[in-house]
């Protein structure tokens, strides 16, 4: 993991101190309300239906044992006893007061934490494969040049006030699990005809009003060009990006106004002067960045042993845990553990203060002392040894942690919705709750498989519901809440916008139409076809027809 | 009257902000005229000095022929959350080359000038009703940067590897 030096210390405490200062110059009235916002925004403080809201910034999902204890502290001392894992892969606090959120900062500037940029319009935290680094299937651990871009975006002066805010995700896999599509820009690994790591950049996709899949600007980049070509991107964004209307100003219609070879063309132009610039990366300053993720002290292990198998077979639980919620390990003998949030009843993301403790505990005695946070909105031990995972599956029980739904129907993304956020057409979190209970039966949902279910409370797409193979979103009809359902969306190397299926539903209904999308879906598979390939191959009109059908 | 940050400090000078086209100005007063105004000033018919403001959209190649001779010229924020100026100071110090005063005018208040400086600007005039005694603080936030940029042209990462 990554270690704070001298100077990243102190430019994280003169962030403090200068947040703190403008707290008090709004607390005195020298600021008004429209010059603090975007101050505070940049701090990723929210003013929000209930209270101010503050998102703290976990960067690339990585977290240590201290860092989550931190995290639990400040839930008991400055909030309710809770925090929310967002789909940014960041943690965000709902309940605390605006003068105290300069000493929340001050305490998370101690574990190397901060809330710089997770908010406003400005380049916001980096996201990448909740696996990198342990993933069996990657071309090279993105997390080193994860860390590159952090600092390269912090604090950025070019780039502090762009027309909106700005998203960029790495993938360092062959399989695209960080959305790489759906980004402002997205970084996929990639190797050319020479053997040579690079990156493909796909620049303008993004989901919100306008859902559009990103478009590749350039097949290969080479590595060390990463910081200048962003550079070239974010000051043509940045120089011609619509200002006059908040809905056009994200990338994507740049991109689209210019179209994207247009738009290639130009980055290129501008790239030309700023290539091999002092801003390109040697050999020596990526080691540098790449020495901080190195493998941790695995022990040489053989798969399968006893105390894995043995519960594996006796147990039809554990193996149904085992089976939905950890994931195949680089390192033998080791899986990644997968602690579900989304247990029916609570709101998908939440984590109570001792839930963290729990887990900060878990990953220091089980592990190597780190966590990881998944876009999924879950909390990942990447390395847990085989022999371990029967008593880390029971103490997880325990404490909640346990729900066998990995990427299952009810493992559902989900932004705050209505309860909390003051932008929400609609509540997400009770409809969630309705669906998770009309697919209660764990047999049944075992045997629907692999569905990404994914919803927002409004256009603005916090819970991503465009890529959702199953999506819903909160709409308002004359002041009543309504759902839309959409169908087909993906994310991943396929990358597709759900379609909208018709009309949307009253609350109550929506469990409904959901069981009957299952129903057909279990009707017309073929043999081991998954629902999203079900939806692809016979299309949506089936299930509109199955939906929308008069009952008799 | 003048708020104006010059040198870390709190200054005064002789250059006069000619906001429209239609204001009217002395031959021998230094004024910063708007960028289409100033190229159709005829510097024979006149004592005093001419710089240009440019709005954030302006087109820098209208200037390249002229950046060494020139005393000043100053950017407009029409708004403090309008980041245009930021890329135009940089491409006109780091592209072109351009050695003398940037200074930024329009909505630039004490929470700007620390980025401000980063990208190449020499002189803030402070928004009238904000106190430019107060603003200079905003130059001494940071103590370092990760990026290269005009103020430090080595990015960190860098000085960190050379240590």
């Amino acid at each position: 993991m990554y270690k704070y030096d001298e100077v990243d210390h102190r430019l994280v405490r003169e962030r403090v101190e200068q947040f703190r200062d403008q707290t008090r110059r709004y607390l005195a009235g020298e600021l008004s309300e429209d010059e603090f916002r975007p101050l505070r925004l940049m701090n990723g403080l929210y003013v929000q239906r209930h209270a101010p809201m503050l998102r703290v910034a976990i960067p690339y999902g990585h977290l240590s044992s201290t860092q989550l204890r931190k995290l639990s502290h400040i839930a008991r001392t400055y909030d309710r006893g809770y925090g929310h894992l967002t789909t940014r892969q960041n943690i965000q606090f709902n309940w605390p007061a605006l003068e105290r959120v300069p000493d929340i900062l001050a305490e998370l500037a101690e574990v190397e934490m901060h809330a710089i940029q997770t908010s406003g319009n400005c380049v916001r935290n980096t996201t990448t494969d909740a696996f990198a680094g342990v993933a069996a299937d990657e071309y090279l651990d993105g997390r080193a040049y994860c860390e590159i871009i952090r600092q390269w975006s912090t604090l950025h002066p070019e780039f502090a006030y762009l027309p909106r805010k700005f998203k960029i995700a790495v993938s360092g896999s062959a399989d695209d699990r960080a959305a790489t599509q759906v980004h402002d820009i997205g970084l996929h690994v990639v190797k050319n005809d020479a053997g040579e790591v690079g990156f493909k950049v796909i620049v303008g996709g993004g989901l919100g009003r306008t859902p559009l899949v990103g478009k590749t600007i350039r097949e290969f980049l080479p590595t060390r060009h990463l910081l200048t070509y962003l550079d070239a991107v974010l000051r043509v964004y940045n120089r011609f990006g619509r200002r006059d209307n908040k809905y056009k100003a994200r990338i994507k219609i740049l991109v689209q106004a210019m179209t994207p070879e247009a738009f290639a063309a130009k980055v290129e132009d501008e790239w030309a002067h700023l290539k091999d610039g002092p801003a390109t990366l040697r050999d020596e300053d990526v080691a540098h960045y790449a020495s901080f993720f190195t493998d941790p002290a695995y022990e040489q292990l053989a798969a399968n042993p006893e105390a894995f198998t043995v519960p594996l077979v006796s147990d039809a639980a554990f193996a149904k845990w085992v089976a939905r919620n950890t994931r195949s390990h680089k390192q033998t003998g080791y899986r990644s553990v997968v602690l579900s949030l989304k247990k029916t009843g609570v709101p998908p993301g939440d984590i109570t203060a001792e839930q963290m403790d729990a887990a900060a505990d878990w990953a220091d005695r089980f592990g190597f002392g780190e966590l990881r946070v998944a876009h999924e909105q879950n909390l990942i031990l990447p390395d847990v040894k085989e022999s371990d995972l029967y008593e880390v599956w029971q103490l997880a029980r325990q404490h909640g942690f346990a729900t066998p739904n990995v990427g299952l129907l009810t493992d559902i993304i989900c932004c705050p919705g209505g309860d909390f956020c003051s932008l929400a057409n609609a509540r997400s979190i009770p409809v969630a709750e309705a669906i998770q209970l009309k697919f209660d039966n764990l047999d049944y949902l075992f045997d629907l498989g692999d569905i990404d279910c994914n919803f927002s409370g409004c256009m603005n797409a916090c819970g991503h519901h465009h890529i959702g193979n199953i999506g819903i979103l909160g709409v308002d009809k004359n002041g009543e809440e309504w759902y839309q359902i959409t169908l087909g969306g993906s994310q991943g190397n396929h990358t597709a916008i759900g379609k909208v299926i018709g009309p949307s539903f009253a609350q109550a209904d929506v469990p409904l139409a959901f069981e009957k999308i299952m129903n057909l879906y279990v009707e017309q598979r073929l043999a081991g076809e998954r629902f999203i390939e079900t939806v692809r191959r016979i299309g949506l009109e089936p299930f509109k027809e199955r939906v929308y059908a008069k009952s008799h | 009257m003048q708020n104006l940050i010059k040198n870390d400090a709190v200054t005064e000078d002789a250059w006069r902000l000619i906001r429209s086209e239609d204001e009217s100005y002395d031959a021998a007063e230094d004024v910063i005229l708007p960028l289409a105004a100033w190229l159709a000033v005829d510097p024979a018919a006149r004592s005093g000095q001419a710089a240009p403001w440019l709005a954030p959209d302006a087109d820098l190649s209208l200037l390249r022929p002229v950046l060494a001779q020139l005393p000043l010229i100053a950017i407009d924020f029409p708004a403090f959350t309008d980041g245009r100026g930021y890329s135009l100071a940089r491409l006109l110090r780091e592209r072109y080359g351009y050695q003398g005063e940037l200074r930024a005018i329009g909505d630039v208040q004490r929470d700007q000038l620390a980025y401000l400086a980063r990208v190449g600007f020499t002189v803030f005039a402070i928004r009238d009703d904000r106190p430019a005694e107060a603003a200079l603080d905003g130059l001494r936030d940071f103590s370092d940067q990760y990026q290269a940029t005009v103020l430090q042209p080595e990015p960190l990462f860098k000085r960190r590897t050379q240590r």
